[in-house]
């Protein structure tokens, strides 16, 4: 089991509580993208993804991005049970989405990115860890059930 | 990985021509913020009398690694060429794990974005990212 500092939980909960979704999530996939474009390789009925203003303004993009990060809505409420919470969503990723688990790496990377921007100098060291730390869990819970 | 193109360079000076002015901000946010995050990353600094994030010596040493990534954007052409003395002390005086290289580029990334959010746009992160990993791969050279 997860050990989580009082910390800890009061940041997760709080960055997610503030999160504007409708942004964030869109960004962070968009980055995701252009940053890693062999992620692509995943949303090949999405339409226009051959440059960053394109990748940018997609609309598939855009819906998709608000899916991903409402996922993490469990985790922050489950903290003490992210495993569990993530099987099934795991066995999707594998089974059927045959999604490389490094991918989620990159996806949180991104994401670490894009809330730093958003946070400015609120997103101190202690907050990038706790955050850091979570999405750690998140990666390694959804890659559990590959095999 | 993929050599830097042409656009690569051209994102990479652009955006260092407007963030060079805090280079050393970003090199002790940055290092402290490793420290932080990463903590297994203080057992390179043991010799330092505190490895806390917010100690004087990280400070003082993000600004020294920062300076050599100054360094390293005005030989961005020939990175293995330029920064041949940089790898050699890595390779066998500091011998510092490459791993650690990645955990500091993703550092500096994310001080980039909390100082320069309206210009660290996603083609702006992909050239600093392939940049850093470049002069990861020219600093790790000499190592083996």
């Amino acid at each position: 089991m997860v050990e989580w500092t009082d910390f800890e939980r009061a940041t997760i909960k709080d960055i997610f509580a503030k999160m504007d979704y409708e942004v964030v999530g869109p960004a962070t996939l968009s980055r995701c993208l252009v940053v890693y474009p062999w992620t692509q390789r995943y949303f090949g009925n999405f339409g226009n993804l051959y440059n960053a203003a394109a990748i940018a303004g997609n609309p598939s993009v855009a819906k998709h991005g608000k899916t991903i990060l409402h996922g993490l809505d469990r985790a922050v409420q489950n903290m003490d049970n992210i495993k569990e919470t993530y099987a099934d969503l795991s066995v999707l990723h594998s089974e059927k989405l045959h999604v490389d688990p490094d991918n989620f790496r990159l996806l949180s990377d991104c994401l670490t990115i894009v809330v730093a921007a958003k946070m400015g100098k609120a997103f101190t060291g202690d907050v990038q860890a706790a955050f850091q730390k979570f999405l750690s869990v998140v990666v390694s819970s959804l890659g559990r059930q590959y095999h | 990985m993929t050599s830097l193109s042409a656009k690569d360079k051209a994102a990479v000076r652009g955006f260092w021509d407007k963030v060079s002015g805090k280079a050393e901000d970003i090199g002790s946010n940055a290092l402290s913020r490793m420290l932080a995050v990463y903590p297994q990353t203080k057992t390179y600094f043991a010799h330092w009398k505190d490895t806390s994030p917010n100690s004087p010596s990280a400070k003082k040493h993000g600004i020294t690694v920062m300076s050599g990534v100054a360094d390293a954007v005005s030989k961005i052409d020939d990175l293995k060429g330029g920064l041949l003395n940089l790898s050699e002390l890595h390779a066998f005086t500091l011998r510092v794990d490459p791993a650690n290289f990645k955990i500091l580029s993703h550092c500096i990334l994310v001080v980039m974005a909390i100082m320069f959010p309206n210009d660290f746009t996603p083609e702006v992160h992909v050239a600093m990212d392939k940049f850093l990993a470049a002069l990861a791969l020219a600093l790790a050279e000499k190592y083996r």
